[in-house]
């Protein structure tokens, strides 16, 4: 059971996380790039799209590259006693690099379409630049940014290629699931292999159709008023706008 | 609308084109798969040039990787058509089962197991007990499950007790090649690697320790059971046994089996 338990947990941590950095980062330049009007704005979002297209092996080269010990960072970093590679703090580095594209992609478009009258209502109201962003706009683009960041730990979650770059293959420190089961599969260890795959299967399905759950419903404030309402049981009542004598 | 047929007309042009394009690549008269350990990387690209050059119908494709992978590959229906292995125990594996001619299975070549540092390394390991200093703090060696490598790595540590010392700061990879990165980049304070790797890059790695043979390290080779062209691989088997094919083994720095 160890072989199983272990690296579960593991991978649970790493991609816990890199959901987590890249929740704050991921919304933060998504908010930055909704809100910002240059013509460089489309390069810069390609950009940081990048790690969506190449393939994780060569992010994981670049990674290695910028952090190794003979990197551009690496010496830096090495000096303050911050270990990047063959450390599971690499493999969140790597997870978190690999997912960042999807949770910007999504705040950006859920950012975007957020009604602009409403901010203004809420300016008109004398509500602070902040207070608007965490009242108004970081509410109504809540559904968008959450399927963001729950495609991101996901994908955290399967990350392989660049955390075996990074990271390595070392049993209990940075061995998640996806290379625990590469490394059964390579020893022809099908058994082990097959019970991390189903084990790796069960625990994604669980955690996204929870995570679905938490998802808060559709804003009363952006539907339409006449949208009949549907009632637990299914029946549907029509909604009139109430008539003033 | 005259412009419907016009337009569809083109789609079917481009699609065709786009179609043609990508079936378009050199066929051969007959495509040899080699499957090779990752220590023969070097070693045999220059062996298959050669070959070519004196059989042009024939185009050898290389396929590296660590030898209990490639088995793997093989016994789950990889088209290899000949299997050069860096150990005996993947061979073993593959003749059970079945996969390989146990006939045509001969050893070609033998190797050393070498102790390697990088290049400015400072913490002057001189013997393999040096390991279990505490400022040597990783190590890199093939994974014992999967790289041959490994293998010999952990028989010879064992012989001398230090196997439970070294496999603590052990940071294990995929195959030999990924072994001599490790230390090349200074990412670990040693690795074990084969002498003939650690002759690829010798302004990045030197070697501290030449590790006595406690196996003979000696590299099998045999055709497969699925091949479709038994000829030529037999062929390309006799020329790697053969005196040219042994002068371009020497050359990379293999011992004679």
């Amino acid at each position: 059971m160890d072989a199983v338990w272990v690296p579960l947990l593991l991978s649970l941590k790493v991609a816990g996380w890199a959901t987590l950095l890249n929740s704050v980062l991921g919304v933060a330049v998504a908010y930055a790039l909704a809100r910002w009007r240059s013509s460089a704005r489309d390069v810069v979002d390609a950009i940081l799209t990048l790690p969506l297209v190449l393939p994780p092996t060569v992010l994981g080269y670049y990674l290695l590259v910028l952090v190794g010990r003979r990197g551009v960072f690496g010496a830096w970093l090495s000096s303050m006693g911050i270990e990047l590679v063959f450390t599971w703090q690499g493999a969140v580095l790597a997870s978190t690099v690999v997912a960042f594209p999807l949770v910007l992609k999504s705040a950006r478009a859920a950012f975007e379409g957020v009604d602009h009258q409403l901010e203004n209502a809420a300016r008109v109201l004398g509500v602070t630049e902040v207070g608007i962003f965490f009242r108004v706009t970081l509410p109504l683009a809540a559904r968008g940014i959450i399927a963001g960041v729950l495609l991101a730990f996901a994908r955290a979650l399967g990350e392989f290629g660049a955390t075996l770059m990074i990271a390595g293959n070392l049993p209990g420190r940075t061995q998640t699931l996806s290379v625990a089961i590469y490394e059964a599969v390579q020893a022809g260890d099908d058994n082990t292999a097959n019970l991390l795959v189903l084990v790796t299967s069960v625990t994604c399905v669980v955690l996204l159709v929870a995570a679905g759950r938490l998802v808060p419903p559709v804003a009363r404030g952006t539907a339409d008023v006449y949208e009949p309402r549907r009632f637990r049981s299914g029946a549907r009542k029509a909604v009139t706008p109430a008539v003033t004598k | 609308m005259p412009s419907t047929p016009r337009f569809l007309r083109r789609t079917i042009g481009a699609a065709a084109l786009v179609a043609l394009s990508l079936t378009s690549s050199s066929v051969f008269a007959a495509d040899l798969i080699v499957s090779a350990a990752a220590s023969l990387t070097n070693a045999f690209k220059t062996l298959a040039e050669q070959y070519e050059k004196s059989h042009p119908d024939t185009k050898v494709v290389l396929n590296f990787g660590a030898s209990d992978v490639l088995m793997q590959q093989i016994v789950k229906g990889a088209p290899a058509d000949v299997f050069a292995s860096a150990d005996q125990d993947a061979m073993n594996k593959a003749e059970s089962e079945k996969v390989v001619q146990p006939a045509s299975r001969k050893d070609f070549a033998a190797n050393q197991i070498v102790l390697i540092v990088p290049h400015d390394s400072k913490l002057g390991i001189a013997s393999l007990k040096d390991l279990t200093h505490a400022d040597v703090k990783r190590i890199a060696y093939g994974n014992p499950s999967s790289v041959p490598v490994g293998r010999y790595t952990k028989s010879a540590l064992e012989a001398d007790n230090l196997w439970d010392a070294v496999s603590a700061k052990g940071v294990p990879a995929q195959n030999v090649r990924q072994s001599l990165d490790y230390v090349a980049r200074g990412e670990v304070d040693a690795g074990f690697v084969f002498a003939t790797d650690a002759t690829v890059m010798p302004d990045k790695v030197k070697v501290a320790v030449r590790v006595p043979n406690r196996t003979p390290v000696t590299y099998p080779i045999a055709i497969t059971t699925q091949t479709k062209q038994a000829a030529a691989a037999t062929s390309f088997v006799n020329y790697v046994l053969s005196p040219d094919g042994q002068a371009v083994l020497a050359r990379y720095g293999f011992l004679k089996p």
